[in-house]
């Protein structure tokens, strides 16, 4: 076993779990064995806050925040790519350039689309 | 422990200490405060974590946002009658054992707004304060000094009998009732395991 080349790999593997779950596993034991309990419902409540929790976690989000998802993608999430695009650009293959191209074409077609529908106005 | 023999071991370079001593000078090195302002004298307490009076150098300057990581609570300012509930819920969600420093004549008293409809009069009320600073606001150095009363006072409580604290009783309170807003008043308007209502004579 200690001959395969992986083995030292499994070692690193089990020591970096230990590294995470031994302190996981003292906090366990000392939170057991010393820490105070001293509970009450208030200290137990789901949620900490000075204000009591009303009503459901699970709310629903207007659909129509789809179009600030959109604005998102189109300002900053292209402004990312674009970077890293231009830095790269002499040095780019036909096909990067043109995969790259077509990304940012998507992008502004969303742009012209959102653009049509007037939500870029401010009113 | 005799002290006399403790001195003369540590002038040999014997250092001799308690378990006692051990567990109380770790409690009291690591005080971490509550994330928590309620007023002016928030200011002050701010200005007390930052570089020029440098809390850190008591072990209390992880300010938790969280009250389940926080074992100290510094009333730092006027606590209106409308934020004294929030106030006795976040103590109770904090972690045992667990500390009031009751920061600036407002929170122990209610201060220049004592005769005012809607502030509280002293935190004091609802909770078990160990430190009240006075001032108005208390500075940086004021603060300090809490603190500083704070950590003497854990270092010299003994972890048996009667006078030990209050986490490692098991018959102790642990929850504070959390007062609620009346017709007129906060209802109950004191605790009274806490704070028996002084009688007035007339």
């Amino acid at each position: 076993m200690a001959a395969s080349p992986y083995f030292s790999l499994a070692v690193l593997f089990l020591a970096a779990l230990g590294f995470g779950l031994a302190p996981l596993g003292l906090a366990w034991l000392w939170g057991r064995v010393f820490s105070p309990p001293k509970p009450n419902h208030i200290k137990n409540a789901i949620y900490e806050c000075g204000l009591e929790s009303k009503g459901d976690a699970w709310v629903q989000f207007r659909s129509a925040y789809y179009l600030y998802a959109i604005i998102f993608l189109i300002f900053d999430v292209e402004a990312v790519f674009l970077l890293p695009f231009a830095v790269a650009f002499t040095g780019l293959s036909a096909v990067a350039c043109v995969a790259m191209l077509v990304f940012v074409l998507m992008l502004v077609e969303g742009l012209a689309w959102a653009w049509a529908k007037g939500v870029l106005t401010w009113a | 422990m005799d002290e006399q023999l403790k001195i003369e071991m540590g002038k040999q370079g014997v250092f001799i200490t308690s378990l006692q001593e051990l567990y109380n000078w770790g409690r009291k090195s690591s005080v971490w405060p509550m994330q928590f302002g309620l007023a002016c004298c928030a200011i002050e307490m701010i200005a007390t974590t930052m570089a020029r009076y440098d809390m850190a150098r008591f072990g209390a300057e992880v300010f938790r946002p969280s009250p389940r990581q926080a074992d100290m609570m510094i009333i730092s300012g006027t606590v209106t009658k409308k934020m004294a509930p929030q106030v006795v819920r976040l103590y109770n969600q904090m972690a045992e054992p667990r500390y009031v420093i009751a920061m600036g004549a407002c929170a122990i008293s209610g201060g220049p707004f004592k005769q005012g409809y809607n502030v509280l009069k002293g935190i004091d009320r609802y909770i078990p304060v160990d430190v009240h600073i006075p001032g108005c606001p208390p500075r940086p150095e004021a603060l300090l000094h809490a603190l500083m009363t704070l950590q003497k006072k854990i270092a010299g409580q003994p972890l048996t009998g009667e006078d030990r604290p209050r986490h490692l009783d098991a018959e102790a309170q642990g929850e504070f009732p959390v007062p609620h807003q009346g017709e007129h008043d906060l209802v109950p308007t004191s605790n009274q395991g806490v704070w028996p209502v002084p009688i007035t004579i007339k």
